[in-house]
């Protein structure tokens, strides 16, 4: 089937269902869809449409999805043969992006054998790959995806060395396949972890971490000789760590590094300028107090800003209004699920969000930290993070503000497909739902 | 002396004192010494309270949404405070002379949150080897041991959570044991002492624990290594326990020779058995709740309470015929086996098969949003088809913590005569975006969101450059 439609406003990009722009006054398209596709084209109308893209928020909107793509987003839209869902005036927004949590890659923490958050060995290991890991039938992801979870920046937990590992972007939508892009930045623990008979001083952390780097640098420098005799001198750090560390070196993608003290903040700043490192501060309890370094920088900063305690020596400024400060600073910001990411809790983003809206943070601002923000710190930005032509097709329709603790998405499409909107949890909740009923026994619900 | 006519002063005074010695010895809860179980029972109170309300003018909030947490929402309503009471909660209400009137208009009022399961204090922040004082892990009984005992009055978490509208909270020991010591109730006020903060006239309660905690702590130190060894544990304490309080019985009785040995471990579980201490249970599966049932049948005591009830809506039914409250987080989950089944309608669903529940945060961070938790319940009922009010969600957070403290009669509900234990809003309290704005402890002033000078801070916070920046209670 071919359909031309004309979009006055929006250009679409970079999507395999739109073929030859025609037209003067108006921007044409020739729309393919193919009439044996899983997923039907949707249109959903009358929505409070949140793009968090150029065109703002639009009080009456459509979304026109097709092919796994965002095709149109606008007012009065219409598509022949495409079923329509009505919003109701019901907010629309991108699907969320929680960042920093092991979602994918644990079942239950404290069962080993679900768990991959963390390297076992006790050494550093940059090659720790958390794509290895990831598991698309993970009861965590529907549970998540129902409350408009739709990606995540998946990453391996504070490891107890200094070098935990590689992290992944996972869509959260039907598998096999969720991931999204590979080595999307190697996390690195800069705090003192402390803890029973640990020492664990700071020049420690420094000096093996500038050696590995170092070492990483060197590598790089001459990789094809490595394995020639006298081509590289022994370095401590094994080859698969190093090679690991290669998109980090060369600036393409972040390092990663958990730090809540502002003066490691400011050193591992100072570093990163001076090696040309893509730095993204996660943690980041203190980070408010240096925003205007990380602004001029551009060094973004993941944080769960709900913590305001000084759970040790190192995070004693940690704030409610952390967020808020390092925004207004022109610092990118983008939130981590409650309690420091645990994957269980990737649902309790928007809490995070709308919880930094309560102490100053722009309700615009916090919705971008949850899709745009992420979407740009994690390198896909051309694919997702709004509600624009062209973008995969995670979209949500929220029963209220999305950032409220009492609302909930009535619908959510991730790549275009429409989730079922079931969980392992709703399926006990439904067994469950009637006691006083003795038949059939639970078992057979 | 005019009444004691006939004697000279000594003599009257000589008296006096007598009396107050006797009493001392024969009244519980007067006696406190190194004495023991000599007053024919066991001692009931050895660290007595020391607080004392601050005092505080009559205040009269008007015009304000009053949910009193005895399912009565009052729009445009009034609440008076007086003599550290509750005076009146109704319409039109007038303030004596003096009076501080607020103007309540778009606020909303509730009683005080009550936590009934937090370790503030215990293991407090910042958290290191030295702070951690809330598990006694040494062996898996250990009625011996108080949580008051261990509490640290300066953990800045307590001034955090009274910026989230907590006036009152349960400091327990931790799970790590099956009988983890006996637990305490705290008014949320800052003190240097911990019998400061002592809820005037709460009783203690005992924590144990069911499940995976022990088993993990001992299973490879002498066990408990399963749970059938666990539930082994509990049941030999208490027997051990029936044969102790039946040796101090028979010597009350006889008072022949030498009174027995002192065994404060056994003298928790006694009281435990005697149902002046109840217990606040540790339990997450719903087959575990129903086993610890049969133990408590066994030997008389009184469960009020399972905490961290992740199946609670399994076995709903069973609890309300036990008048047993079940203790829930909004959607905490999966951190652990036996917390894999918990699922977010479970406050909504054992209300709703008539149940106690109630919301609890074992955390210092969600200490401070209890009433967003409880506002992400009652959603999660609503969207599966109860019609739940917020002035009905509103008891999970104060009236049924409190019932299953045993506080309801002091604190809990907006109901004249209780402690006016407080709190103003400046919105919705079921909104994330709404804030304590007013904290009132026994009707005073505790904590002002518009005033810098009412934020208490701990000692700990003074001179941490850091938090000059920001500072106090609604850091």
């Amino acid at each position: 089937m071919r359909y031309v439609i004309a979009a006055s406003v929006f250009a679409l990009v970079g999507s395999a269902a739109v073929a030859q722009p025609a037209g003067k006054q108006h921007m044409m398209y020739e729309i393919v869809v193919d009439a044996n596709a899983s997923q039907p084209t949707v249109l959903v109308k009358h929505g409070h449409v949140y793009t968090v893209g150029a065109a703002g928020t639009l009080a009456d909107g459509d979304v026109l999805i097709g092919g796994g793509k965002i095709l149109q987003v606008g007012a009065n839209l219409s598509f022949p043969g495409a079923k329509i869902i009505d919003a109701h005036g019901k907010p629309v927004t991108p699907g969320l992006m929680v960042s920093w949590t092991p979602l994918g890659i644990t079942e239950v923490d404290l069962v080993a054998e679900t768990n991959d958050e963390a390297s076992n060995q006790a050494q550093d290991s940059a090659a720790f790959d958390v794509a290895d890991a990831i598991n698309p039938s993970s009861t965590l992801i529907p549970v998540a995806r129902i409350r408009g979870v739709t990606r995540s920046l998946t990453a391996p937990v504070d490891c107890g060395s200094t070098f935990c590992g590689t992290a992944a972007v996972m869509h959260l939508g039907l598998g096999p396949d969720l991931i999204v892009k590979r080595q999307a930045g190697v996390l690195v623990e800069l705090e003192p972890t402390g803890g029973a008979g640990q020492k664990n001083a700071r020049p420690d952390i420094w000096s093996k971490f500038r050696e590995t780097m170092d070492d990483a640098r060197e590598y790089w420098a001459q990789r094809g000789g490595y394995h020639r005799p006298g081509g590289s001198r022994d370095q401590r750090s094994a080859r698969i760590d190093l090679d690991a560390l290669g998109p980090v070196i060369q600036g393409r993608e972040p390092l990663m590094v958990h730090a809540e003290r502002v003066s490691t903040i400011r050193q591992v700043l100072q570093y990163a300028q001076a090696n040309k490192l893509k730095l993204v501060i996660v943690g980041g309890g203190e980070a408010w107090e240096c925003a205007k370094e990380l602004a001029a920088a551009h060094v973004p900063v993941v944080i769960d800003n709900d913590i305001n305690l000084p759970a040790s020596f190192s995070d004693l400024g940690a704030t409610l209004k952390g967020a808020a400060r390092l925004d207004e600073a022109g610092v990118m910001v983008a939130f981590q699920p409650q309690n420091d990411g645990p994957a269980h809790y990737a649902r309790t983003i928007t809490q995070i969000a709308g919880n930094a809206v309560a102490n100053g943070m722009k309700w615009d601002h916090a919705l971008a930290a949850i899709t745009r923000n992420p979407a740009q710190i994690w390198g896909i930005a051309d694919s997702y993070g709004t509600l624009e032509p062209g973008k995969d097709a995670d979209v949500v329709i929220w029963d209220g503000d999305p950032l409220e603790v009492t609302s909930a998405p009535s619908a959510v499409f991730i790549k275009g497909d429409a989730i079922p909107m079931t969980s392992r949890q709703t399926e006990l909740r439904d067994r469950y739902r009637d006691l006083a009923k003795k038949i059939p026994p639970y078992g057979y619900r | 002396m005019n009444s004691m006519k006939g004697l000279p002063a000594w003599g009257a005074a000589a008296i006096v004192v007598a009396t107050l010695v006797l009493a001392w010895w024969l009244i519980p809860g007067l006696h406190h010494g190194d004495g023991g179980p000599v007053a024919d029972q066991f001692p009931a109170d050895d660290f007595p309270s020391t607080y004392h309300p601050r005092p505080s003018k009559p205040v009269l909030i008007k015009g304000a949404t009053i949910l009193t947490a005895t399912d009565k929402e009052i729009a445009n309503g009034d609440v008076l405070m007086q003599d550290g009471k509750i005076a009146g909660v109704g319409q039109n209400l007038t303030a004596s002379a003096g009076a501080i009137v607020i103007d309540g208009k778009g606020k909303f009022v509730t009683p005080g949150i009550i936590d009934i399961h937090s370790h503030l204090g215990v293991y407090p922040s910042p958290s290191n080897e030295a702070t951690s004082d809330g598990n006694e892990a040494t062996k898996p009984v250990t009625a011996e041991v108080r949580s008051e005992n261990s509490v640290w009055p300066q953990d800045p978490g307590f001034s955090r959570a009274l910026a989230g509208g907590v006036t009152a909270m349960e400091i327990l020991p931790g799970s790590a044991n099956l009988i983890g010591g006996r637990s305490v109730v705290l008014k949320n006020v800052w003190s240097t002492t911990t019998q400061g903060m002592k809820f005037p006239g709460a009783p203690y309660d005992l924590k144990m624990a069911c499940g995976e905690n022990p088993k993990r702590v001992y299973g490879d130190k002498g066990g408990p290594q399963t749970w059938m060894g666990d539930v082994a544990g509990y049941r030999a304490a208490f027997a051990k326990a029936q044969a102790y309080r039946a040796t101090w019985q028979k010597y009350w009785k006889t008072k022949a020779g030498d009174p027995p040995d002192r065994d404060l471990g056994l003298e928790t579980l006694a009281l435990v058995l005697d149902k002046k201490i109840p217990v606040q249970m540790h339990c997450y599966r719903g087959d575990q709740m129903a086993t610890m049932i049969d133990v408590m049948k066994e030997f008389g005591f009184r469960i009020a309470a399972f905490h961290h009830a992740a199946e609670a809506y399994k076995v709903a039914d069973l609890l309300k015929k036990n008048d047993i409250c079940a203790v829930m987080w909004a959607d905490w989950w999966g951190f652990k086996m036996e917390a894999y089944d918990g699922i977010p309608e479970n406050i909504a669903m054992v209300d709703h098969a008539g149940a106690c529940a109630m919301i609890h945060s074992d955390d210092p961070l969600g200490i401070q949003r209890l009433n967003q938790e409880v506002a992400k319940a009652m959603a999660s009922g609503r969207r599966m088809g109860y019609p739940i009010t917020r002035a009905h969600a509103v008891a999970w957070m104060t009236r049924n913590p409190a019932k299953a403290l045993g506080i309801l009669g002091q604190t809990g509900t907006l109901e004249n005569g209780k402690m006016a234990d407080v709190v103003m809003w400046d919105g919705d309290p079921f909104s994330v975006y709404t804030h304590a704005e007013k904290v009132f402890i026994d009707g005073a002033l505790t904590y002002d969101r518009d005033d810098p000078k009412n934020s208490p801070r701990s000692d700990f916070e003074l001179g941490q450059e850091d938090n000059a920046h920001t500072g106090g209670a609604g850091q």
